[in-house]
């Protein structure tokens, strides 16, 4: 299915493959697009579900990420294990 | 021969004489505001808080004092057998006939001339135009690399992996290790800035190191140091020491941070606030992807409502409507009233225990019978002799009078 709103292209990629960034940029055009509010009844219910499940996908990148930490040795990267 | 004055002149008391070299001292500009360099001995601080020392050096000692409040601001203390510069007023301690410096800042021997040295390189690099504000560049709000120079082993590398976990873990961390003090860190804290930008590009680098003396921070005020994060490709923020120690680098860098976890914080966005800024975009999509349907049942309702305000049926429920709204003012008119009978039983109920002779006991008065059960009002009451009891508030024990005293 591919539909359009004035700013955004529907994406059909899996929410749960979306690295924080691109997750948070498509849920913010989402929320632009249904407040433009330009789209049918089945369209916005497309949005509304790709919306949310993008924000849960987010909340959940921030709850359970574990930093990772490397140490630059001379110039090639290793993993840091701390003290 | 010398004859002996006829009347002597009256002798002064320990008092004056204290008094007097007290005026003598504290009217000496000189004494009041004077630093002092000797060795630090006899160092002690009792629980009081205050700090007591001697400072020596070969041919004299000096007692010396430090109150408690000008304690707790001095950053290092001094330790016994270590070379320090004191600055304070020379006054006599009365009660104990001592005169002694009253100190108010302590510093490691030396660090007056590092100060100076300080002050120029600083004169000189702002003149250069190196800690101009539109030389610095902007903290990016979501970084995806934050590089981090500090020593692998310190507190402060610890303070800041935490700070970046618990705010924002998301991102990714790379350590380039440095020495940051002694003679080495500074080209350590160069290579490592430089190793940073070349190789891996962050986002934003903290160069950080947790608190210490003068000397112990020194590398960061070293120019080399100082032209590296002027010449860094990513913005550099600076958390050295605490919140009151000062280095060229803090000047130069894009951020100053003062301590090394309110680096980390700057560096990163905050969980907290990413979660509630994710719920209300929920919120958003919620209300208007609902805003269409919702436009639909109002239409219907209006509708609907219309229709209805035609009906007969409308008249009987105008009347039903009535009725329930008097019936609802009646049963809220009684029950305030059975609030106010309420209150004022509380109150008779309260004076009531005020007459109570058990409520005078507690107040230590007590209540004296003869063994029948007679009080005993007034000394006529009783003879000497006589068996009697005696009430307090939590019990009563026998007593026998002895003799009649009367007012």
């Amino acid at each position: 299915m591919t539909q359009t709103t004035p700013t955004y292209q529907f994406n059909e990629a899996p929410v749960d493959a979306l690295p924080y960034e691109q997750a948070f940029a498509e849920l913010e055009q989402i929320v632009m697009a249904l407040e433009i509010g330009e789209h049918t009844l089945d369209e916005g219910l497309n949005l509304y579900q790709r919306g949310q499940a993008l924000a849960r996908h987010c909340a959940d990148l921030l709850e359970k990420a574990e930093l990772r930490v490397q140490q630059l040795v001379g110039g090639a990267l290793e993993d840091f294990e701390g003290e | 021969m010398s004859q002996l004055p006829f009347f002597e002149p009256p002798s002064w008391t320990v008092t004056d004489v204290t008094r007097y070299l007290r005026n003598l001292l504290s009217g000496d500009e000189h004494l009041q505001d004077l630093w002092v360099m000797g060795e630090v001995s006899n160092l002690s601080r009792p629980a009081s808080g205050h700090l007591y020392f001697t400072l020596k050096d070969a041919n004299a000692s000096l007692r010396c004092v430090m109150w408690r409040n000008t304690v707790i601001r001095q950053q290092v203390l001094p330790r016994d057998g270590e070379a320090v510069e004191v600055h304070g007023g020379v006054d006599i301690y009365e009660a104990g006939g001592q005169y002694q410096l009253y100190a108010d800042l302590i510093r490691p021997a030396g660090e007056g001339l590092l100060y100076q040295e300080f002050l120029r390189l600083k004169a000189r690099l702002e003149a250069e135009g190196l800690f101009e504000a539109e030389r610095k560049r902007p903290i990016p709000k979501w970084p995806r690399r934050i590089g981090i120079v500090t020593s692998p082993t310190g507190a402060a590398l610890r303070d800041m992996l935490n700070t970046i976990q618990r705010r924002f873990a998301l991102v990714e961390v790379i350590l380039a290790p440095s020495a940051v003090q002694g003679t080495e860190a500074p080209v350590n804290i160069v290579a490592a800035l430089e190793n940073l930008n070349q190789v891996t590009k962050p986002d934003v680098i903290l160069l950080a190191r947790g608190g210490g003396s003068m000397e112990d921070l020194w590398a960061f005020n070293d120019e080399g140091v100082v032209r590296a994060i002027v010449a860094s490709m990513a913005p550099v923020i600076t958390g050295v020491g605490h919140e009151t120690d000062f280095t060229i680098a803090d000047f130069a860098a894009d951020l100053r941070a003062a301590t090394p976890t309110a680096a980390a914080e700057l560096a990163t966005p905050n969980r907290v606030d990413l979660l509630a800024l994710l719920f209300e975009l929920s919120e958003r999509i919620r209300r208007s992807a609902g805003a269409n349907v919702q436009d639909l049942k109002w239409n219907l309702a209006e509708l609907t409502n219309r229709l209805k305000l035609r009906s007969p049926e409308m008249r009987w429920l105008s009347d039903r409507q009535r009725l329930d709204d008097l019936a609802r003012r009646a049963s809220i008119a009684w029950i305030n009233r059975l609030k106010v009978e309420n209150l004022r039983l509380e109150g008779a109920s309260q004076r009531l225990d005020s007459l109570n002779p058990e409520a005078i006991l507690e107040r230590g008065y007590a209540i004296v019978t003869h063994q029948d059960g007679q009080l005993v009002r007034s000394i006529k009451d009783v003879s000497p002799g006589d068996d009697l009891e005696v009430r307090v508030s939590d019990g009563q024990f026998n007593a026998q009078a002895l003799e009649n005293l009367e007012n």
